[in-house]
């Protein structure tokens, strides 16, 4: 369960939001420039908020009143941006092991399987076509054995075709794993067939809170 | 006096000088890429201070600090360290007039690589080390090398800052730069001639590898 509940300017914009993220797939829906990435990257701590609170079940992320702040790196948060940013340095399989955590929960075999990205790990990133990048960039973020994973349009880059092979293996993460996905996009198809939850933004406010799909 | 000799003992001061310039150019290009904070302006001036400043007048300050009456100079001589007209100034010397070169290639170098990995990398649990040294440090490394390059090429050629602090002591501190300007000025014309060829050569190998290796920066995914 995540609690957001903070206000962040950027220049004349301001985001201000608060609602609690509790389904397995919550879809930030709205258009461009609506603040959906804002959230994602300060659940992040990628940027802080003005003032407020940011939870993770029991664990204060960020709080302005309590004064606390935690760096991204202990916030045990997944992210895969929207250009999904993988390593140019690092081979697939050192991609996908660099955030790697002891956990019971996820092993290589287990997220490597899930997603198809066994046969790639030998490869350089610069061989991958752009679905293998979203697969490998979701497997990185899993081995960090995330208590939430943050998907910012995990489609957005990708073309129809690809879209309709990227989304199974979204929908297996969401069925096999008890990670909660924050799930940003502006494709209504893609609210209707992976998220549980919804919640509207416009203008960095919220205009439909926490819609059942 | 040996030719040979000369050009091996500046190779050999000049490559202690850009290991001792390598760990605080770092240190200063990370931080005047990555960090904003007041001052900035101040530093990046101070860095670069020694690139435009006459190089005999950097000696003289440098003088003043290591002499056994200087601030530094005190300390060190009550450890029993003896630098000034030793080859411990030669490399000081060489070492303080090739930091901003080494600096600011650094520091181009990080600029270019994107913020966002450095970003994700944090939140996959990688400490601020740990990201400087498995993400930031070997994608800017061309620039790293780059700057320790062109740091060696200027340690070669330091004179005026030399001979301020190290004199031109032969066999013990007179380096390639240092010897054309004895030579030149005792008649030795055809020695000085020769070392002029040697420099020449070491210094466009050494920017031609400069180049070669900042124009590779712009590794991508």
């Amino acid at each position: 369960m995540i609690a957001l509940d903070f206000r962040l300017r950027q220049g004349a914009f301001t985001l201000d939001i608060r609602e609690r993220i509790d389904a397995r797939v919550t879809a930030l829906f709205g258009p461009s420039g609506a603040g959906k990435t804002t959230v994602l990257d300060a659940i992040a701590g990628l940027r802080i908020p003005a003032e407020g609170s940011i939870a993770s079940g029991e664990r204060v992320l960020f709080s302005s009143s309590a004064r606390v702040n935690l760096p991204p790196h202990q916030r045990h948060v997944g992210y895969v941006t929207q250009d999904v940013a993988l390593f140019p340095h690092l081979d697939v399989r050192r991609n996908v092991l660099y955030g790697r955590r002891d956990s019971q929960r996820l092993a290589l075999d287990q997220v490597a399987g899930m997603l198809e990205v066994a046969g790639l790990l030998d490869r350089r990133i610069q061989q991958l076509s752009g679905g293998e990048r979203q697969r490998v960039a979701l497997a990185r973020a899993l081995m960090s054995a995330p208590e939430v994973l943050l998907l910012d349009e995990p489609l957005a880059a990708v073309d129809v075709e690809r879209r309709r092979r990227i989304l199974p293996y979204l929908e297996r993460v969401r069925d096999e794993l008890a990670v909660p996905i924050v799930y940003v996009t502006h494709d209504a198809e893609e609210v209707r067939r992976i998220a549980d939850c919804m919640i509207v933004l416009e203008e960095g406010k919220v205009i439909v809170g926490r819609d059942n799909v | 006096m040996n030719i040979w000799q000369i050009t091996w003992f500046t190779l050999l001061m000049a490559a202690i000088a850009t290991l001792l310039m390598l760990p605080p150019g770092v240190l200063i290009g990370w931080v005047l890429a990555r960090r904003r904070f007041r001052g900035h302006v101040l530093l990046e001036t101070l860095v670069s201070l020694p690139l435009v400043m006459p190089p005999v007048a950097t000696g003289l300050i440098l003088l003043m600090l290591i002499a056994p009456a200087g601030p530094i100079g005190r300390v060190l001589q009550r450890v029993g360290i003896e630098v000034v007209f030793t080859w411990k100034a030669v490399v000081l010397a060489m070492a303080v007039m090739g930091l901003p070169l080494v600096a600011r290639s650094v520091r181009a170098g990080i600029e270019q690589v994107d913020r966002r990995y450095e970003a994700v990398a944090s939140t996959l649990g990688a400490s601020p080390w740990r990201v400087f040294m498995t993400i930031t440090l070997p994608l800017a490394l061309p620039g790293v090398l780059a700057g320790a390059v062109l740091g060696f090429a200027r340690a070669l050629g330091e004179f005026g800052a030399t001979i301020m602090i190290a004199g031109s002591i032969p066999g013990s501190t007179r380096t390639l730069a240092v010897a054309i300007y004895s030579f030149a000025e005792t008649g030795r014309d055809g020695d000085a001639a020769t070392l002029v060829v040697i420099c020449g050569a070491i210094a466009f190998a050494a920017l031609w590898l400069s180049n070669w290796l900042a124009a590779r920066t712009g590794l991508r995914a």
